[in-house]
């Protein structure tokens, strides 16, 4: 329990709509220990995003609900807290990288003042104090301190996502949540980010929940893995078991879906159909309508939870017998 | 037999507030039917407007565009109208390359209505044909896009660019926007079109992995300029440019016991607005010396490996 920076029980957020409930996060279970990266693996609006701002509280509600569970935080449910002292948390203790560098930081101010600014506000230090700190941030993620006073549209959008990352970073947060931090990015820069992000890690020591749709990436960085399908975990164990032993049905899929640098096959195995609407979700297994191996029983009832090894956990009933 | 379609010396500058920005420079390929050419290189090297300019959808500043045999540099409107029915594109963004007002079969209905060659029957008869061909249901035939996913709207997409029968389809980064397991099934449909129609396609991205998968030859652009190409299994083998040598090893593989050397580049894409003569890649290369800043020729380094680097010998 002590180890454990954050856990997250059965957390289930809805959006609710003119027309329809969207289920978006439905009984999530999650645990990061101190110092650990895990890796958020789905397909768009398989609840990924959902799941990381709640833990900020940042979703708007309405149109998002909270329908249960918990969020611990050091030991503590962040859902009970005050606004007041969230905000003492957010951006100082848990800090988030957004998607976009492009839209994440604001066009009007200077960078080195939009870094100065977070620091500012959490900690009790003077400007000129706060601005050198900016300054020494910005030399961290490797952009020289003489662009300080530059706007956001005069950097590339590497650039703005290392400025972004240096915004995250500013507080010496313990939890860090990275939303696809280089998805918007080419492939050299993203090799650029990521190894960035990874001495980071080292120096500062947070834990960080990597976000990604991207195998490649999750293999290159993280500890532990959470594939997430329909607002579900539909898999969960250390980044071995995943890439070693996947149980799941959709994480075999997954893996099939990609196209090997080393193979000479002509044909992807792609999963067919799509993954269900959210509004309109099926009363079984998530999955089963995609799935190979699906039978009567996979569309009645949800499946439970499999442990297949040690903190391999898979939601599937044939999970463990071999023949998923 | 000549190619289907070829490039020669082909170039495109666009005017800017500061100077002739070099977005296509001297690109020279030929594609022959039922073959791929794959084109990659990161965002602002002029992928796209080299696909665009070689369908005319954008005028060359110079050099030339043959379509089987015949100069296409400068069509009149007749031939260009004949030259669309042979040449088509898929766009990158299926969100934004659909009218939103259209239904689906108003959409893929369009293009064959231009064309003029069929009555309506005719027409209802092969819209249905060409939805059954993407794999799109008849139930979304009056569909708005909104309404449809990724992987489905580029599938109208594929629909509307097939219409017309062509021969030639540029395929501007079409699977970049979906999801892995939906870009699977799009990929597998272009193969298997590819296949029952001899199509020939010129297939831009940024996506190394796919385009090895579906390229016969790959051609890598850095700033307009034509860095290397190869047959596909040759460069992922033996890349010579040092461009491609960092660009092969910043492909994130799903495999967490041979994680690679990454090669890390400083540095980004320089500014492609009236860039010097000599090696564009200088700014980000290690192996920098005096040649370099010479204008790089093309070199054929083994049958059919062309590569633009003065020290590619020194490098291995």
């Amino acid at each position: 329990m002590t180890d454990n920076l954050l856990e997250i029980r059965d957390l289930a957020v809805e959006y609710h709509t003119d027309d329809a409930v969207v289920h978006a996060v439905n009984g999530v279970n999650l645990s990061v220990k101190r110092g650990e990266t895990i890796g958020l693996v789905g397909e768009t609006g398989a609840g990924k995003t959902t799941i990381a701002r709640s833990i900020l509280r940042i979703l708007q509600t309405p149109p998002a609900k909270f329908c249960g569970g918990e969020i611990l935080y050091n030991g503590q449910d962040i859902m009970t807290l005050s606004e007041r002292e969230m905000r003492k948390i957010r951006g100082n203790k848990i800090a988030m990288i957004f998607q976009d560098p492009m839209t994440a930081l604001n066009p009007i101010e200077k960078v080195g003042f939009q870094i100065a600014e977070a620091i500012k506000l959490h900690n009790k230090i003077t400007k000129p104090e706060a601005e050198r700190r900016a300054c020494d941030m910005l030399e961290t993620v490797g952009i020289p301190m003489e662009r300080y006073n530059e706007y956001p549209h005069q950097f590339s959008g590497g650039m703005k996502q290392r400025v972004v990352i240096a915004m995250a970073l500013a507080c010496n947060p313990e939890l860090l949540l990275a939303d696809e931090p280089t998805t918007a990015l080419d492939v050299t820069i993203q090799a650029q980010v990521l190894e960035m992000m990874q001495s980071l890690r080292e120096k500062f020591g947070a834990s960080v929940v990597l976000i990604t749709h991207d195998l490649g990436v999750v293999a290159d960085s993280c500890d532990s893995v959470a594939v997430i399908y329909a607002g579900e975990i539909a898999e969960y164990g250390t980044a071995e078991h995943i890439f070693d032993h996947p149980a799941h049905p959709y994480t075999v899929g997954l893996f099939n879906s990609l196209p090997k640098l080393n193979s000479t096959e002509r044909r992807l195995k792609p999963i067919k159909g799509l993954m269900p609407d959210p509004m309109n979700l099926p009363k079984g297994c998530k999955f089963c309508d995609r799935c190979q191996n699906a039978t009567d029983r996979c569309a009645e009832a949800p499946p439970g939870v499999v442990e297949v090894s040690p903190g391999h956990l898979v939601k599937c009933v044939l999970a463990g017998r071999g023949d998923a | 037999m000549s190619a289907l379609v070829e490039s020669r010396n082909l170039k495109k500058y666009f005017k800017t507030g500061g100077g002739a920005l070099h977005a296509v420079d001297d690109i020279s390929f030929t594609l022959d039917e039922g073959k791929t050419l794959g084109v990659v290189g990161e965002s602002g090297c002029g992928k796209t407007t080299l696909g665009r300019t070689i369908i005319h959808l954008l005028e060359p500043t110079d050099g030339q565009v043959f379509f089987e045999g015949t100069d296409i540099t400068k069509p009149s409107k007749q031939e260009l109208i004949t030259l669309r029915e042979n040449m088509q594109i898929i766009f990158q963004d299926p969100y934004s390359s659909l009218n939103p007002r259209m239904s689906v079969s108003e959409s893929i209905t369009e293009p064959l209505m231009l064309q003029g060659k069929l009555d309506k029957q005719a027409i209802r008869a092969e819209v249905r044909q060409l939805m059954e061909t993407v794999g799109i249901a008849e139930r979304f035939e009056n569909s708005y896009p909104h309404e449809l996913d990724g992987g489905r709207r580029q599938r109208i997409g594929i629909a509307r660019a097939l219409a017309l029968r062509p021969k030639f389809i540029v395929c501007d980064e079409p699977v970049s926007a979906l999801d892995v397991s939906i870009q699977a099934q799009i990929i597998n449909l272009m193969l298997d079109l590819q296949e029952e129609r001899g199509l020939a396609y010129m297939f831009v991205t940024h996506d190394l992995s796919v385009v090895k998968y579906i390229s016969d030859d790959i051609l890598v652009m850095y700033l307009g300029q034509m860095v290397e190409k190869a047959p596909s299994d040759e460069l992922f083998q033996n890349p010579l440019h040092p461009y491609t040598k960092a660009l092969l090893s910043a492909i994130p593989v799903p495999d967490i016991h041979n994680r690679k050397k990454r090669i890390i580049m400083q540095g980004e894409i320089t500014s492609p607005i009236n860039p010097k003569p000599g090696c564009r890649f200088m700014a980000r290369c290690q192996h920098v010396s005096k040649e370099c800043h010479a204008p790089q020729l093309q070199e054929e380094a083994s049958a059919n490996h062309f590569v633009a680097c003065c020290k590619y010998k020194d490098i291995l």
